[in-house]
Parts: structure tokens; C-alpha cells; sequence
């Protein structure tokens, strides 16, 4: 990971406290990624992930660290930078169109009518939404909805998106084929993607890399699980994947029972250097730095 | 099943307004000759003492007089004598001038307050002390520095109306949902087209449920100041007749003024249902 093009560094962010004192959600928080790349946060309620997503977007300021991005420090909100809401939070007296026409007209306000039409269009055809484009959102399902804020992100072109739990209000089956969408869309316009989740599955089939958070208050990153699985790998066939329990199993058992302990059970833990887990076979192995893995025989026989 | 629910309701209330009239027209016909006396002095008395006829007009002496009204809307015999339609148009331009010298104010104003939260707080005490004060009680004050009745009255108006509006506005606009500026806050959206494309059309809705207040206020007092200041206005008329002791035009008055209130308040229903929006 020499490319750093996100790189979160030591930010902190407290809230004072019910007794006058504060209140630290998280301390010296490290994390970055690589350029399109694809990492998905897990972690319990409340331990700061929207936090952390917020800070990235720039909607809300650490108390302490700073984020750069392509070499800069971030100052505040940018284009470069869209953000895919839980909410999915469409102006809901504009349709479908003027929605992501807001978009693109914030972005290059020169443009004339035609030409905003046209550029937000091919978005709404993208996600799967051409002839809906009258509608408002108050009309549409809440997969619909969804699908719309991805055209709106997505039509900005910008360099990284950021999703808040995108599809936890979904049924299943749009789910599914919305988390399709985003994965092939990522990889055709090679963006740069940090999503929070609490599904598992969705983690493991989207992300590049899971970053695993203990619970709050004072969470920390524990450990970064690089997934195993291949590039090519389809959502139906996730578990047919001889890494998938594997993996599966050791991001569960961190969710059951190691983001309560982790904290006494690791009294070193280095938040510069947070571990990498990369699964075998049989056992899931850690190791204490990155550089070592390259050389690490588990890794030789997982291959 | 609601055409017919609309049907019924319908039939209902033109059973009660039947019956009211029925009621009305009892209530006030006369009973028969009930006193002797020389036909000069009986015509001198009138009916009120001939024949018993209650000193209330009924229905049918209301309706008469209405349709005389209703065909000549716009006569000016001098000042004490002007048609209804001029005596309404007063009113209304008066209630029209205020008003809109109130949404001018309070609009911007209401902005202010609900995006910053130091000016909300700096003004919030002369807010909740000049909220309370009845419109009237400005009156003296009026007529003491504008030294116009006229003006006055629609300074009354300006007055009670820019309340309402002022802190619905405010509310607002403080209560625009997070997520909606976040939104045009990650799209790099400058303050004053936030304020136009997102903040406006998030509040409008509220402001103009402050605006539907107001102007039913306004209606309510440019009665009592017109009846104060006098001159014109359908105030005016009222106290003017009342004075005349024709109780009919009273009637007519009281008609008038529901029926005018009724259409402003409706116009202004009609603009909140058109920046209603349906999360
Ligand atoms: N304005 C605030 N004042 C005080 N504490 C806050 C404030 N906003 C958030 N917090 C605290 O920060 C912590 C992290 O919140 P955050 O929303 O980032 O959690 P999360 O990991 O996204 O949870 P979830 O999975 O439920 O969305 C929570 O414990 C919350 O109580
Ligand atoms: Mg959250």
C-alpha cells in the first residue's frame, strides 16, 4: 500500500460529555486506501462509522488529525467527493431528473439546459430508471429512491463515494441487485469506494479490504481482513468460494465477541499499524505488518 | 363512497341553512295589527309597532336590501354613502397593502432568524414582547407619528400580520431537514442558492401556512381599525350603519366580510397546496 490516495490520519472526534467532561467516540484513528479501491467499514451501532464517513465527506470536522486526499488535506465538502445517504435524501419536490439535475448543474454551472438534461439522463439510464424520470420521489420504492441518489452520486464523476449503509432499508432481492450495480459500476469507472455496512455478505462481496471497528465509545480500527476471495467473483456464488466461511467466520466472531474485548485483549494495539488479515484455508492468519505478508508462508498455500 | 359522503354533507347543510332561515323569518314576522291608532301615526310608527314585526329584519328584508347592494355595487353619494363593492375595495386594498408590506419584511427576516442562530437569540426578546401586543393598541401611536388615518389603518395591518409569517418562516427554515442541506453542501451549493434551490422550497410549505394565518388576521382587524379611524372601508360601514340604526346593512355587512374572508383564506390555501410537496 504505498499509493495512499485517501489517508485518514490521526483524527479524533469527541463530544462533551453528560458530566462536563468529553466524551471520545474515537481517538488517533489511521486508515487509508489504495486508488479504486473498495473498503467497507464494519462495526457495531454507535461506534462512530458514520462519524468517520461524515468526516471523509467533509460534512463534519475531527477534533483532531486531518484527512488527505490526493496528496491535499481536505477542507470541507468537495465534488470530488459524493456521498451516497442512507436516507437516501432526494429534494422531494423535484422528480427523478431534477434530482440529478441539481447535481450536475452544481458541478458545471455553465452548462445549458440540453446539456444537463442529456448528462443526467445517461445516469438514470445506468441505474435502470429510464422512464421514471418524471416521477417524484414520493412515487418511487424505496429501491428506486436508492437508485436515484447512486445516478446522483455517480453523475458528478467524482474520484471517491461514499456510502452510509445504502441498502440496509432494501428488501433482499433489491438489495442484490443493486449491490450488483454498484460493484460494476466501481469497476468500469474504477472509483475509489468506502461504504459503510453492517451485512456481512455485502461486505465480503463488494470490499477489497473490511476494516473491522470495536465498539464506542474510544473504538478503534482493530484489523483490516483483505478479502480472499477473486476479482471475478459473482453475489450468488459468494459461498461456493472455499475462502467464503472462512472469511465470513472470523469477521462474525470479531462482530460476536472480539470488538467488546479487543481493547483488553490487545493492550499493544499500534493505530498506525493495524493489523492485516489475510485468510488460508484452514485457519484465518494474522499477521503484525503488511510488509510481512508478501513473504508469509499461510499465504504461499493459500495460493 | 366519498362523492357520496360529499353528496349527503351537501344535503345536510342546505337542510340547516333552510331551517335557520325558517327559524330567522319566525323569529321576526309580524303578528297581526296589534294596536289601534289614526292611519298618520301608524305610518309614522311603522310596522315594529302596527303590527308587532320584531325590530329585527328578517331574511327576506336582508335578501331585498342584498340584491339592491348586489346591483349597484359602486354609487358614491359623498362620504357617507358609498356603494359596498367601494366600501370592500377598501378594505381589501388596505388589507392588500399591509400584507404585502409584511411578506416583504417578514419573509427576508424570517430567513435570517432560522439560518443564524446568534440573530435568533438577539431578537428573540423584542419577538416575544411585540408578538402579544394587540394590533389596536398600535393605533394611537399610528395616528400620533403618520398623522394619516388611512396609513394608519395599514400600518394596523403590517403590524399583525408580520408575525405569523415571521416565525412560521423562521421555523421553517430552522427545521429544513439536515440530510436536504447535506446534500447541497457536498455539491459545494453557495449559501444564496441553498437558500433558493433547497431552503425555500423545504420551508415554503410552512411560510405559507404562516401566510394563510396572517392574512385571516388582517381580515379580523382592518374591521375594528376602520371602525376606529372611519372615513371608508367596510369597518366603516358597519359602524356607520349601526350609527344609522339599519340593521339590515349590518346584517349584509357581517355577510360580506365572512364571504371575503372566506376567499382570501381559500386563495391562500390554494398557493400552499402548490409548493405542498408529498415525502
Ligand atoms: N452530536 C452528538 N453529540 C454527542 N454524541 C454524538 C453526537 N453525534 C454522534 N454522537 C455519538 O457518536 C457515536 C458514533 O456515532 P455514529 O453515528 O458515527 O455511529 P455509527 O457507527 O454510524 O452507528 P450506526 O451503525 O448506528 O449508524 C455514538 O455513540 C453517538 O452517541
Ligand atoms: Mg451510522
Amino acid at each position: 500500500m504505498t499509493d495512499k490516495f485517501i489517508s485518514i490520519e490521526a483524527i479524533a472526534k469527541r463530544y462533551p460529555g453528560a458530566s462536563g467532561g468529553e466524551i471520545a467516540v474515537f481517538e488517533d484513528l489511521w486508515l487509508s486506501m489504495a486508488r479504486g479501491e473498495f473498503g467497507c467499514v464494519i462495526g457495531h451501532s454507535g461506534c462512530g462509522k458514520t462519524t468517520v464517513l461524515n468526516i471523509l465527506a467533509g460534512l463534519d470536522e475531527p477534533s483532531e488529525g486531518t484527512v488527505i486526499v490526493d496528496g491535499q488535506a481536505i477542507e470541507g465538502t468537495s465534488l470530488d467527493r459524493a456521498v451516497i445517504f442512507q436516507s437516501h435524501a432526494l429534494l422531494p419536490w423535484r422528480s427523478v431528473l431534477g434530482n440529478v439535475a441539481y447535481a450536475v448543474t452544481s458541478k458545471w454551472r455553465g452548462w445549458d439546459r440540453a446539456r444537463v438534461k442529456a448528462h443526467a439522463q445517461t445516469f438514470i439510464d445506468l441505474v435502470g430508471l429510464t422512464g421514471s424520470e418524471h416521477k417524484r420521489p414520493s412515487e418511487l420504492s424505496g429501491g428506486m429512491k436508492q437508485r436515484v441518489g447512486i445516478a446522483r452520486a455517480l453523475s458528478i464523476t467524482p474520484k471517491i463515494m461514499l456510502m452510509d449503509e445504502p441498502f440496509s432499508a432494501l428488501d433482499a432481492l433489491t438489495r442484490g441487485t443493486l449491490q450488483d450495480e454498484v460493484r460494476r459500476i466501481c469497476l468500469e469507472t474504477g472509483q475509489t469506494a468506502f461504504m459503510i455496512t453492517h451485512d456481512v455478505d455485502e461486505a465480503i462481496y463488494l470490499a477489497d479490504r473490511i476494516f473491522l471497528m470495536t465498539n464506542g465509545p474510544g473504538a478503534v480500527l482493530a484489523e483490516i481482513v483483505e478479502n480472499p476471495l477473486p476479482k471475478d467473483r459473482g453475489r450468488t456464488d459468494l459461498h461456493r468460494h472455499p475462502y467464503y466461511y472462512a472469511v465470513r467466520n472470523h469477521i462474525v466472531d470479531f462482530l460476536v465477541s472480539r470488538s467488546k474485548t479487543f481493547a483488553a485483549d490487545m493492550p499493544g494495539h499500534d493505530p498506525r499499524n493495524v493489523r492485516v488479515v489475510k485468510i488460508g484455508v484452514s485457519e484465518p492468519t494474522i499477521v503484525a505488518a503488511p510488509r510481512a505478508v508478501e513473504t508469509h508462508p499461510a499465504q504461499t498455500i493459500a495460493r | 363512497m366519498t362523492s357520496s359522503l360529499r353528496l349527503r354533507a351537501a344535503i345536510v347543510s342546505i337542510a340547516l341553512f333552510l331551517a335557520f332561515i325558517g327559524i330567522w323569518h319566525i323569529a321576526t314576522r309580524g303578528t297581526g295589527a296589534v294596536a289601534t291608532m289614526t292611519p298618520e301615526y301608524a305610518r309614522l310608527m311603522g310596522l315594529t309597532a302596527t303590527h308587532g314585526k320584531s325590530a329585527m329584519p328578517g331574511p327576506l328584508d336582508v335578501g331585498a336590501k342584498l340584491w339592491e347592494h348586489v346591483k349597484r355595487p359602486f354609487y358614491d353619494n359623498g362620504p357617507n354613502d358609498k356603494g359596498l363593492g367601494i366600501q370592500l375595495g377598501y378594505s381589501i386594498a388596505r388589507v392588500g397593502l399591509g400584507y404585502f408590506l409584511a411578506v416583504i419584511v417578514a419573509i427576508p427576516l424570517g430567513f435570517l432568524i432560522g439560518m443564524s442562530p446568534l440573530i435568533n437569540k438577539a431578537l428573540d426578546p423584542f419577538i416575544q414582547i411585540l408578538k402579544p401586543i394587540s394590533p389596536l393598541a398600535w393605533m394611537p401611536l399610528a395616528l400620533y407619528t403618520i398623522k394619516d388615518s388611512g396609513l394608519s389603518a395599514i400600518f394596523v395591518i403590517f403590524i399583525c400580520s408580520v408575525w405569523p409569517m415571521l416565525l412560521n418562516t423562521a421555523f421553517g427554515v430552522a427545521a429544513v431537514r439536515k440530510e436536504w442541506i447535506n446534500v447541497a453542501r457536498t455539491l459545494e451549493v453557495g449559501t444564496v442558492r441553498r437558500a433558493f434551490t433547497v431552503i425555500l422550497p423545504a420551508a415554503a410549505p410552512t411560510i405559507l401556512t404562516g401566510m394563510r394565518i396572517s392574512i385571516g388576521i388582517a381580515w379580523l382587524v382592518i374591521v375594528a381599525a376602520e371602525m376606529l379611524v372611519g372615513g371608508t372601508g367596510i369597518g366603516y360601514f358597519v359602524w356607520n350603519e349601526w350609527n344609522n340604526l339599519s340593521i339590515t346593512n349590518v346584517i349584509i355587512a357581517i355577510l360580506l366580510i365572512g364571504v371575503v374572508g372566506m376567499l382570501l383564506d381559500q386563495i391562500l390555501a390554494r398557493f400552499t397546496r402548490m409548493v405542498t410537496f408529498p415525502e
